[in-house]
């Protein structure tokens, strides 16, 4: 088989409108930005709260932690991703439901956003609690001899600790949630990987698309990695063995 | 609250099983093909020769930097070029999951010879095994047993990444249950039927890794 290369094929119009294929690309790599980061926010919040409570005292607490982590954990994105934009309206109350599934504005953006901020959330609720479980046991018993509370200690003594030592690892979760967001597509979000599969079929230059894409989602998972390390290198804790660079 | 009518859960049966069997095959073959793949691979990261070592090293980022989405669109482009014949979309999705999950693998097998102590090797030597020798009769056979339930563990995320053939259209289980879903005009139920038999399979599988993983550990 042979392949006719066409690299000016970005600046052409799409078959369909007077678009170019730059501008449907511009477009993906918005969504696939605005997807991840939403989802990043949503993640870091419930994921760091989650996996407090799983180190808690109280039984009930932590099994609540356990079964959100296992939940999230042991269903495919795809499949999650399904049960939100398919699924989840039909449970709603009816008015609710109605909206959800006619009025609601930007429903794929959101639905997307909140899946993947969910299920990220349980991979960051475990980071959190190996970075609290790496404390010494010292600190938690210090602060409480202290006369804090627990909710003190975690906020004062303890998660100003873990959260700092958990970095690398969220890190790389930072970067899955640009990758995972491309499973967005399937349900219609016109982020990077929607546009590339819409670009070859209008263009039939497929080799182009997927080299540009894959490029941008480089991009993104550089960016990511970059941001962090340069967090990393700000908030390291004195006194850690913690490499310099 | 809309009327949900789960009777279409029985006669999606027969699809929903050669979906799965489906979704077991490819979860298999790129298990023991990413497994095998990859601990050459990892033996070339390790390699002292430079070349070697740094290709291996950049299929493995390349393979660990993009998504696998985009990954499985590409071997669906690239592979009738290579081949010169059309594929259909299982074939493609076979090799793709194989070269894919190869490069995850390949960092588990990396860190699990790592994790063997040097003393091993030193003994190995001293016996008079040769660097091959010692490599498949001590090196790997430890690195394996070290690294069984992080491998098992990569096997369960694989076998819900291979969902992702959807993006392609092979027919694996959630496929099978989407086109159920489509016919009888029933999509839900069927989604909840997929997500159901997901997690049954992964949470099963990820206690027995729980379990596995206090036998195997090697006490020293």
């Amino acid at each position: 088989m042979n392949y006719h290369w066409n690299w000016g094929i970005f600046l052409e119009q799409v078959k369909s409108g007077d678009e170019t294929y730059l501008a449907w690309l511009a477009t993906g790599l918005g969504w696939t930005l605005a997807v991840s980061l939403a989802a990043w926010l949503l993640a870091l919040g419930l994921g760091v709260a989650i996996g407090t409570l799983r180190t808690a005292p109280r039984k009930g607490l932590a099994a609540l932690g356990a079964a959100w982590v296992e939940l999230f954990r042991n269903v495919p994105l795809l499949v999650q991703m399904f049960l939100w934009f398919f699924v989840v309206p039909e449970l709603l109350p009816r008015d609710w439901s109605l909206w959800v599934k006619q009025d609601m504005p930007a429903k794929e953006f959101a639905t997307a956003a909140l899946c993947l901020g969910l299920f990220t959330s349980a991979r960051i609720a475990e980071q959190v609690r190996a970075g609290i479980g790496s404390l010494p046991r010292g600190q938690r018993d210090a602060a409480l001899a202290l006369g804090l509370t627990l909710p003190q200690a975690w906020r004062q003594v303890i998660l100003p600790q873990a959260l700092r030592i958990v970095i690398p690892p969220l890190t790389s979760e930072f970067m899955n949630v640009f990758k995972n967001s491309s499973v967005a597509f399937a349900i219609g979000v016109m982020e990077l990987t929607f546009q590339a599969r819409q670009m070859q079929e209008d263009s039939e230059q497929g080799i182009e698309t997927y080299l540009a894409v894959t490029l941008l989602y480089f991009i993104c998972a550089f960016a990511a990695n970059r941001g962090m390390a340069w967090i990393e290198a700000r908030t390291r804790v004195p006194g850690l063995i913690a490499r310099t660079s | 609250m809309s009327e949900f009518d789960f009777s279409v859960w029985g006669p999606s049966l027969p699809f929903i099983r050669d979906g799965l069997l489906f979704t077991l095959r490819l979860t298999l073959v790129a298990m023991g093909g990413g497994i095998v793949i990859g601990t050459l691979l990892a033996l070339a990261r390790l390699s002292p020769v430079a070349a070697l070592s740094r290709a291996a090293g950049a299929y493995v980022d390349l393979m660990r930097s993009i998504p696998l989405v985009l990954v499985i669109l590409w071997f669906f482009l690239v592979i009738p070029f290579i081949t010169g014949t059309p594929v259909g979309a299982e074939t493609s999705a076979i090799v793709t999951f194989t070269a894919f999950e190869a490069a995850f693998y390949c960092e588990i097998m990396r860190s699990g010879i790592q994790s063997v102590p040097r003393g091993q090797v030193h003994a190995a030597q001293a016996l008079g095994l040769g660097g091959a020798q010692t490599m498949v009769h001590v090196i790997l056979p430890q690195a394996l047993r070290n690294m069984l339930p992080v491998l098992l563990t990569q096997t369960i995320v694989l076998f819900q990444d291979t969902s992702l053939v959807y993006a392609i259209g092979a027919r694996d289980m959630l496929k099978a249950a989407d086109v159920v879903g489509k016919n009888y005009n029933r999509p839900v139920e069927m989604i909840v039927l997929s997500a159901l038999i997901y997690f049954s399979i992964c949470f099963g599988l990820s206690l027995a890794v729980k379990a596995l993983q206090q036998r195997v550990t090697i006490v020293r």
